[in-house]
């Protein structure tokens, strides 16, 4: 049996997502989140990006609107998201169907020596998301709610936004390349689209 | 409501959407400026060309990327101090080589009365320029269709960064 008071753990959600989601586009958000992504398998669907703090969420909004019927996911941490907290009212204007937010919130920001991030000190993403009109919003604290999640995924009756409570463990990091005009070209060429 | 005006009539903007279409924009990111008021308001009632509102004009740089590795193609609508908004994200631009528009009306420069716009205005250029895009200002009316146009041809046909300012004399003096 699963204990589930233990906090899940993200390496092991990210690859049960990707596992899930076989044919969706996927945008990862700077620092650990795009460890993740690499982590559970490098790929040409996904979009890592390196920098560009707050822009995780956007990115997905363009592409999820660029082509609806693409499942597009998000997966971003709490300090990234909340640098981008605007972003989702954008897309609650928007609505788009095939768009997940998902963020891994540790409730610190990791990358930089876990400083704690608002979510330790009680702000609620979750939340955020209802009042920006998602038409899904959860909080994921254990295993059992994953299966909620599944059901969900890939996104089809979006936007969906979800919040994972993970584990503040400090792993080792697993890195995709830097090249952001080859991780651009090799995305594009996953769509049918050429280099200009 | 009242109605905010710029001492100029901007009867380029019908024009400008007209170009737009013709190079298949797709997307219209905005932070609404009076400059830009009617060229938002023609994609309000467009089936082809889609507003995006927008919280922060950083937003629509990630959204212009997102939706470029979709194969649709964004311009993004602001004004000059929404360019002190963009700096980092901007680096996206150039590190993945995004093609990227953007279409700034300028405020804080020529008859400016809000001086809390002059620090932003004096800047725009120079801090686009710092992060890497080409500047093409435009003073005239009349060259504001050949800027935009060749702006768009470049940075669609050959994955080019390029911001064309608006000069607050082109566009006037907000009426107070």
């Amino acid at each position: 049996m699963v204990n589930t008071s233990q906090k899940l753990k993200r390496r092991t959600v990210v690859s049960q997502i990707v596992q899930k989601c076989s044919k969706a586009r996927i945008i990862s958000g700077l620092g650990s989140p795009t460890y993740d992504l690499h982590n559970a398998g490098d790929h040409e669907r996904n979009f890592y990006l390196w920098g560009a703090m707050g822009g995780a969420a956007m990115t997905g909004l363009g592409l999820a609107l660029a082509k609806p019927d693409l499942p597009v996911i998000v997966i971003t941490g709490d300090g990234e998201q909340l640098m981008g907290m605007g972003s989702l009212a954008t897309i609650g204007v928007q609505q788009p169907k095939n768009l997940a937010i998902i963020v891994l919130d540790n409730g610190y920001f990791g990358e930089t020596g876990m400083q704690e991030s608002h979510t330790s000190n009680g702000v609620d993403l979750k939340i955020i998301a209802e009042g920006s009109k998602f038409k899904h919003s959860l909080t994921i604290t254990n295993h059992s709610d994953m299966q909620v999640l599944f059901k969900l995924l890939p996104p089809s009756e979006g936007p969906l936004f979800v919040n994972i409570k993970v584990d503040n463990e400090n792993l080792n990091r697993s890195l995709p390349i830097l090249d952001g005009v080859e991780l651009k070209n090799r995305f594009r060429r996953s769509l049918g689209f050429e280099p200009k | 409501m009242p109605e905010i005006k710029n001492e100029n009539t901007n009867d380029w903007e019908k024009p400008l959407f007209e170009l737009l279409k013709k190079h298949s924009i797709k997307f219209l990111p905005f932070v609404p400026d009076a400059g830009h008021a009617d060229l938002i308001a023609l994609s309000e009632n467009s089936s082809a060309v889609k507003p995006v509102v927008l919280t922060t004009e950083e937003e629509g740089i990630a959204f212009s990327c997102g939706a470029w590795l979709g194969g649709q193609k964004s311009v993004l609508l602001m004004q000059s101090s929404g360019v002190g908004n963009c700096i980092n994200m901007l680096s996206m631009l150039g590190n993945c080589n995004f093609p990227f528009v953007t279409l700034v009306t300028m405020r804080g420069e020529f008859g400016e009365l809000n001086s809390w716009q002059i620090p932003m205005g004096q800047a725009t250029q120079t801090c686009l320029e710092a992060m890497g895009l080409v500047v093409h200002r435009v003073e005239k009316k009349d060259d504001i269709l050949p800027a935009v146009d060749a702006s768009l041809y470049s940075a669609f046909s050959s994955d080019q960064q390029i911001a064309v300012l608006f000069s607050q004399k082109l566009i006037g003096r907000k009426i107070w």
